[in-house]
């Protein structure tokens, strides 16, 4: 990351409110080999009540963490709140211009690239399109940093409250 | 001191809010218990955490997903300090150990492989010339100690193997003040970390982050913890470090084999490194902080703003008795307006030159050894960073196991008085000095 032009920022209350207002998650990328970081989002997310549904062309028709995977975003019979791209920031490129012409369609508000993942241009087609973007960050360490789980590993999650934290 | 010309008038504060230092000191990491409410952070007094199935005990193990397992990890006391650290520095995450030194092996150890060689400044700590030149050694980890009085004396020590930076940014005892902004370029265009023992300064007295540092260590044992009760160290990470540049940081980019291929700086991003330290350093070395003492560190650390304000009142009032004191050869700290470091510690250290400095007496090394037996206020020991005073005579304790050019080097000779100014009254602790004095 070190060639990205600026620091990305992101308020904790937009970040919290995708993470209130999403239910249904495609994430493009899945792997079913427990040891990738997709793997186990994917199973993290799933344990907080998230549906993620997982986008694979090499895995299609298979399972992975009990839902079936396929092979694009649009073969997805089912209404989709956000997008989680795990792939590369090249990647990212043609999966937005893959999302603009469904997100109608389908439900989509969120595109959401991963940690280490970013596309200034692409995420800028996506705004424009209407979507909210979140770049380089990872959708369960910004769930686990808001609702309390991550600073139990010693990280700084900014968060000052002398109300007791919801457990996540 | 935090302002509060911030506010924007009554009624029109509305928008976002970035809370003061001394509220986080008292705040960041400390949410109310969310099951009991409990206010004050609890002792959780215990080893380990039940798994909810055999499942979550895999995903927990496999770093998969976050929660407690063994308190030799994580703690949730002690996760409350790590917290609070973290955020006073401005930095990422932090992970905590048994004592300073335990937290500098965590670093190196998270960074080095055997064979490779780092720099340090040899104004330190003299137990950290020791555990840098001795027994790090014996681990094939090389260290190369230059004077730091020149930041380029750190880019002519350079070589190959150069895996990092690690300077003492207000340094004991010598009270030499390295200039950090200068350092930190060098290991930026070096490509490698720059490691600050900030401990001495705090964070309410000098923020290396700010100044381009990548990682933070402390021994927690001193000012954070303050009250000379409970040893500790800490890790902290900027978060900003580019482990991926080249290949030089293998053990942060490479798959892991004792975590089934997990890559730390992929998994983790920009917390990887502290996630290291705990889940391979810890693991299997073992150092823990013991949440006993993270309960009282977090205890001491809610007025740390207060106390070094009174330490830093005080000590300035002490060096410049001494300055004037016939018994003195000379006195050094930044604090006084002719010291050779004054300019770096208006930049660096604004509030403040810290309350740790030394001065010679013409009396010598004897003098020395009167000096530390006739004081009645003054504790004699080998500490700094106490609400008590402390008095020590370094060429006699803390750096004996040092060769006379190491101890000069250090600023340590025969005739250095070491002295950490606590916090009360600053005209008891000058009585005191004059009347030891006078018995030299």
């Amino acid at each position: 990351m070190s060639d990205t032009p600026f620091p990305l920022h992101y308020e904790d209350s937009t970040i919290r409110g995708i993470l209130r207002s999403v239910h249904t998650i495609a994430m493009v990328g899945a792997s079913g080999n427990w040891v990738r970081p997709s793997n186990f989002a994917m199973k993290y997310l799933q344990g907080k009540g998230f549906r993620v549904i997982p986008v694979n062309p090499g895995s299609a028709g298979k399972q992975i963490l009990g839902e079936t995977c396929y092979g694009s975003m649009s073969e997805i019979p089912d209404q989709i709140d956000m997008i989680d791209v795990f792939r590369s920031s090249e990647a990212a490129a043609g999966i937005v211009d893959e999302v603009i012409p469904i997100a109608a369609d389908k439900g989509i508000k969120v595109i959401w690239m991963q940690l280490g993942v970013r596309n200034d241009a692409a995420g800028a087609r996506a705004e424009a399109a209407g979507l909210t973007v979140v770049m380089d960050r990872c959708p369960k360490i910004e769930y686990g940093r808001l609702f309390g789980e991550l600073s139990w590993c010693g990280v700084n999650s900014g968060i000052i409250s002398s109300k007791r934290r919801k457990i996540g | 001191m935090a302002d509060d010309t911030k506010n924007e008038g009554p009624g029109k504060n509305t928008g976002p809010w970035e809370y003061g230092f001394e509220t986080r000191t008292i705040h960041a990491g400390a949410s109310p218990d969310p099951v009991t409410g409990a206010r004050s952070t609890p002792i959780y007094q215990t080893t380990s955490y039940v798994f909810d199935d055999v499942d979550h005990a895999s995903d927990l193990f496999n770093l998969q997903t976050f929660g407690f397992i063994y308190s030799r990890l994580t703690n949730p006391t002690v996760s409350v300090l790590e917290e609070r650290i973290a955020n006073l520095e401005d930095g990422r995450a932090a992970v905590c150990a048994a004592s300073g030194h335990a937290a500098q092996f965590l670093a190196f150890f998270s960074l080095l492989s055997p064979g490779d060689e780092f720099i340090a400044s040899k104004n330190l700590y003299g137990g950290s010339i020791t555990q840098f030149g001795v027994s790090f050694e014996r681990l094939g980890w090389h260290c190369n100690f230059v004077d730091p009085t020149d930041p380029e004396n750190f880019r002519k020590a350079l070589t190959p193997k150069c895996k990092a930076i690690f300077i003492e940014v207000l340094a004991n005892p010598g009270g030499v003040i390295v200039d950090l902004e200068a350092v930190a370029a060098i290991a930026k265009d070096a490509g490698v970390p720059l490691i600050v023992d900030n401990t001495l300064a705090t964070p309410y007295l000098c923020q290396p982050f700010h100044w381009g540092a990548d990682l933070i260590v402390h021994s927690t044992t001193k000012f954070l913890s303050g009250h000379g009760t409970s040893m500790g160290g800490a890790l902290v990470e900027s978060g900003k470090f580019d482990w991926f540049q080249d290949g030089r940081f293998p053990t942060m980019t490479e798959p892991d084999p004792a975590y089934h291929g997990l890559t730390f700086a992929e998994t983790f991003g920009d917390f990887g490194f502290t996630m290291k330290a705990r889940a391979v350093g810890l693991r299997d070395f073992g150092p823990c902080m013991s949440p006993q003492n993270a309960f009282y560190t977090i205890t001491g650390m809610e007025t740390l703003h207060l106390r070094m304000e009174r330490h830093i009142a005080n000590a300035q009032a002490v060096a410049e008795f001494l300055d004037d004191h016939d018994a003195v050869s000379w006195v050094s700290y930044a604090g006084l307006p002719d010291n050779p470091y004054h300019d770096l510690a208006k930049k660096y250290l604004p509030n403040g030159a810290g309350s740790v400095f030394t001065c010679g007496l013409k009396g010598g090394y004897e003098a020395g050894i009167k000096l530390v037996e006739s004081v009645n206020l003054f504790s004699h020991l080998a500490n700094v960073g106490d609400t008590r005073s402390l008095i020590l005579h370094p060429a006699s304790t803390t750096h004996r196991q040092l060769s006379d050019e190491q101890r000069t080097a250090a600023g340590a000779e025969n005739d250095v008085i070491r002295l950490s100014i606590g916090i009360e009254t600053a005209d008891d602790l000058i009585h005191d000095l004059d009347k030891a004095l006078a018995a030299t």
